[in-house]
């Protein structure tokens, strides 16, 4: 058989089951654009290259395969750039095929030259410069398999034009590129950590995105009712324990609970699973659990004594070392230590203001949730909205939760929404965002208008950049610089003006009803929420202070 | 003056595996004191030599370099390297 390089990628991709794919064209990715019209792959014409590279992560966020977007040379590459770095950061299998000038002219400063492959090496997994048509046959299933192996990443291959359009002669497809097997079981560490769970007394269980990711959720479940331990989630950890679990302690860090943040500081033994012990969930490290001995379980090697040096440090697939470790744990009822968490809990508890009004912040997920149900997936932004989200929604199940965690990306939520709705188009995607996130990728509401997926936008709009303003409020003197708008943009024309329904639930005399409404529709809209910026997230741990220096979220403030 | 020690790679021998590797340093601002690079087995890989300085960070360097896919083996040689003994030999 004889194909264009053009023509081979976008068979191989067919191969390894990619369905949809959204990018933009350009010059430099043309043959690769006509090689797809032929294809019957889904294409979804973004308005931005960085909304295509969030449709891939929710796609890949939601399936846990790896999806791919297109980019042409240039200016296209370094549009993707964001999208990439936070792909990185919170290890989700993506592949971005970028356009390049051809060989000859590489170096030269040619029209719409960038070095993709440089300015990606620092935010990928591992990159491509394709040299030779023939290397297409390899790098494309290799890309795949690195995306999906051990710890997931993103993937960026980049293909000069003349390889595009080079025709190559061979006889026979490649395999596709699949997960590879994870490091060999450490048996001798996981008796040991067997050993040191049944002697602790006060153990907890931190659950991170590895759990979500290596679909260990279920093992993590077991072993804490089989042994009594309860779990502290971190932000990329929520649904790996639903939150109505007897044992969840819900979310620690920056903004969680002050009776989760306590529970750390009390804890004996924290054993650490899938987790990076990044800084908004340990605060201050030094004062991290600080009477804990740590069992850390990571498929990363390179993620044990980190930040924090373990006394059993466990490198492998957490399906195989938390299978393992249920096994050899003993079952244990801890009822003291049990009763001593469910005392702080009594003592410390979740504070929710404006809970039963709708047009509140937290009024609004929490009615967005219960008229959603347990089938819906929720996406953020970044700011205030996306804390809210993550303290008060009921998270029941791995996957069912989107947001930029390493990053902190403003401007994630809406297009990381389509893509989550285009991969599972029988279930309805909610996305809380900000007057401020949402504007970094607005001109992607003309996609989901287009594709008419169902993304219901609840658009919580306090005119500011919240969260910036709320430390300008707290941590200097309330001096607030550039964190409020000046101007009010109206959401709800802009909306019309691209084709999507939009409601305004402060403006509504049955708040409840119109959002019930709203959601009951198919499709996408907008429901804007107009709401103070005078309110911050609380609890909050200072930036650089210890856990247990909580400001905020107390019974009597 | 921190100790120093030689980590040894073999590594796929392709364009890019330089900056993969240098990368990694740079960005730690982790200093590679001196370097030495030659092919092997024909040319498919190549060995190189980095002379480092042995702080605290190393065991963290050595993780991530060999996470690299284009990394196919990594040592580690505390007691220093012939490479670079007979280098120092050009700018005595
Ligand atoms: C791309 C990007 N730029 C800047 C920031 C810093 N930042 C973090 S939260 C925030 C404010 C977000 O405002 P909004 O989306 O309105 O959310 P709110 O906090 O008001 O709910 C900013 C500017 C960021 N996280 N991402
Ligand atoms: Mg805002």
């Amino acid at each position: 058989m004889k194909f264009s390089g053009a023509e081979i990628i976008i068979k191989l991709l067919e191969r390894q089951d990619i369905e949809i794919i959204a990018g933009i064209p350009g010059g430099a990715n043309l043959p690769m654009y006509d090689a797809l019209s032929a294809s019957p792959i889904r294409h979804i014409l973004t308005r931005h290259e960085q909304g295509a590279g969030f449709i891939a992560q929710g796609m890949a966020r939601v399936t846990g395969r790896p999806a791919v977007f297109f980019a042409t040379s240039g200016p296209g590459a370094t549009n993707t750039l964001t999208a990439i770095a936070d792909a990185k950061l919170d290890s989700i299998p993506i592949i971005c095929i970028t356009g390049q000038v051809p060989l000859a002219m590489i170096g030269t400063d040619a029209f719409q030259e960038v070095d993709t492959y440089g300015l990606s090496v620092p935010i990928t997994k591992h990159n491509y410069l394709v040299r030779s048509v023939d290397e297409l046959l390899c790098v494309i299933p290799d890309a795949f398999r690195i995306a999906s192996s051990g710890r997931p990443g993103p993937v960026v291959i980049d293909v000069p034009k003349d390889v595009q359009t080079a025709m190559l002669e061979f006889d026979a497809w490649p395999e596709p590129g699949g997960c590879g097997f994870g490091p060999e079981l450490m048996a001798p560490e996981l008796a040991h950590a067997a050993r040191i769970i049944d002697e602790a007394q006060r153990p907890i269980l931190y659950l991170g995105g590895g759990v979500v990711q290596s679909g260990s959720s279920a093992l993590a479940r077991a072993m804490a009712e089989k042994a009594s331990i309860p779990a502290a989630l971190s932000l990329m950890g929520l649904g790996a324990l639903p939150v109505d679990h007897p044992l969840c302690l819900g979310m620690l860090g920056m903004h969680g609970a002050r009776h989760t943040n306590l529970a750390m500081e009390r804890c004996d033994l924290l054993i650490a699973a899938g987790v990076r012990f990044d800084d908004r969930a340990t605060g201050k490290v030094a004062e991290f659990c600080p009477d804990a001995k740590i069992i850390h379980l990571d498929i990363d090697a390179s993620e044990l004594d980190k930040i924090k040096s373990a006394h059993v440090p466990v490198a492998g697939d957490l399906v195989d070392s938390l299978a393992a470790l249920l096994e050899l744990v003993r079952p244990a009822d801890r009822s003291p230590w049990l009763g001593e968490v469910a005392g702080l809990r009594c003592e410390h508890p979740v504070i929710i203001p404006g809970a039963d009004d709708p047009c509140s912040s937290y009024g609004v997920i929490l009615k967005a949730a219960e008229l959603a149900g347990e089938e819906a997936i929720v996406c953020t932004d970044v700011g205030q909205h996306q804390m809210r989200t993550a303290q008060v929604y009921p998270f029941l199940r791995p996957r069912q939760w989107l947001t930029s965690g390493g990053l902190g990306t403003m401007g994630f939520g809406m297009p990381a929404a389509i893509g989550a709705a285009l991969a599972a188009p029988e279930r309805t995607v909610l996305c809380f965002s900000g007057d401020g996130s949402i504007m970094m990728n607005i001109q992607d509401l003309a996609t989901a208008a287009e594709h008419h997926v169902n993304v219901k936008i609840i658009l919580l709009n306090n005119n500011a950049l919240g969260l910036v303003r709320q430390q300008q409020d707290l941590f200097y003197g309330k001096r607030y610089f550039a964190s409020d708008y000046a101007r009010r943009v109206d959401f709800l024309k802009i909306a019309e003006g691209f084709g999507l329904p939009a409601i305004d639930l402060g403006c509504s005399a049955d708040p409840g009803a119109a959002l019930a409404e709203a959601l009951a529709q198919s499709g996408p809209c907008l429901i804007h929420v107009p709401v103070s910026a005078d309110d911050p997230v609380y609890p909050m741990v200072p930036p650089g202070a210890a856990n247990s220096q909580m400001i905020g979220g107390k019974v009597h403030v | 003056m921190c100790k120093q020690t030689v980590i040894e790679l073999t590594v796929n021998n392709h364009p890019g595996v330089m900056s993969h590797i240098c990368g990694l340093f740079a960005r730690r601002a982790y200093n590679v004191e001196g370097i030495a690079c030659m092919p092997v087995n024909g040319g498919s890989t190549s060995r190189i030599w980095l002379l480092v300085d042995a702080d605290e960070r190393l065991n963290q360097m050595i993780k991530q370099v060999d996470k690299l896919e284009d990394v196919l083996m990594v040592e580690r040689h505390d007691g220093g390297h012939a490479v670079f003994t007979r280098m120092a030999e050009f700018v005595a």
